[in-house]
């Protein structure tokens, strides 16, 4: 029941491209600059740099300019946070959802049995 | 945003946790009940105190003080045995309509959500729609963040202890 719509919109749409499969399997191994991946992957410095920027805005990568070099890495998987975060904040509201319905119940059979007495 | 389509396939007795959009959590279950009664259980503190704090979870409630109607306020004060301080749950009503409507802030931070309870009564049965909508997105990002660091976030000691009880 855990929707992320526009987070896994974004992911899937950063996954749904071979180039960006393989700037984060490289970036699995170790961090790299924008040059760097460019080379690797026979590409321009432009053309990289979107592929890069598609990554960050999905959360996937994140990327730090010190000088003149952007270096990339793999960003926290904030999708398992979320799904994570998510779980537990519904197993709480399910306990406590639980022991209300419980209460309802007990509250609404004692209306029924008061009303009937009343009645008598 | 799609939006979630009204009777979708939900069993009455699911508790669904859904994020809306980047700062709006909405948590939503069906009561076999008319809404007076949910809303009775939910705005009488003796009644309340029966289930806020699920049993399992370890927790005492050590004390409730609620002034259920617009602009009272309320203070929910929780011990559990592995931690030395207790924690102070506060905040405003901001608008309380019998039977309908529950809103209230957070305030044990300046990134607290604002809540609103909605009991919708449908042939007997309550739908309950709970929406927590945060100032920012940073700041429910910031308590998804806080949920994998140690746990700082208001309810997440809660949360953990329930999570680690499955």
């Amino acid at each position: 029941m855990v929707h992320c719509q526009t987070r896994l919109d974004a992911t899937f749409a950063a996954l749904a491209d071979v180039t960006r499969r393989g700037v984060l399997e490289q970036l699995g191994d170790s961090d790299a600059s924008i040059t760097d991946l460019a080379q690797r992957f026979h590409m321009t410095l432009t053309g990289m740099k979107k592929h890069v920027c598609v990554l960050e805005q999905a959360g996937l990568v994140t990327t730090e300019k010190v000088g003149r070099v952007r270096t990339c890495r793999l960003g926290s998987s904030r999708l398992e946070e979320e799904a994570a975060w998510i779980e537990q904040h519904r197993q709480l509201w399910s306990a406590r959802f639980d022991a209300l319905d419980k209460l309802v119940d007990h509250l609404k059979y004692k209306e029924k049995a008061d009303a009937q007495r009343k009645r008598r | 945003m799609p939006k979630e389509k009204e009777g979708s396939p939900v069993a009455t007795n699911r508790t669904a946790v859904e994020r809306k959009s980047d700062h709006e959590l909405v948590v939503t279950r069906t009561f076999d009940a008319p809404a007076h009664i949910v809303f009775e259980a939910w705005s009488k503190p003796e009644l309340f105190k029966l289930w806020w704090v699920p049993e399992s979870a370890g927790m005492s409630l050590l004390s409730c003080d609620m002034d259920i109607r617009t602009g009272g306020t309320y203070r929910l004060v929780f011990r559990h045995p592995a931690f030395d301080q207790p924690m102070a749950f506060f905040g405003t009503y901001r608008e309380v309509t019998p039977h309908k409507r529950i809103v209230w802030t957070n305030e044990e931070s300046d990134q607290g959500a604002v809540t609103t309870v909605t009991f919708e009564e449908n042939a007997g049965k309550t739908r309950v729609t709970l929406h927590e909508l945060y100032p920012t997105t940073e700041a429910l990002d910031e308590a998804l963040a806080g949920s994998a660091e140690g746990l700082p976030e208001q309810f997440a000691q809660l949360d953990k202890l329930l999570a680690n009880r499955s």
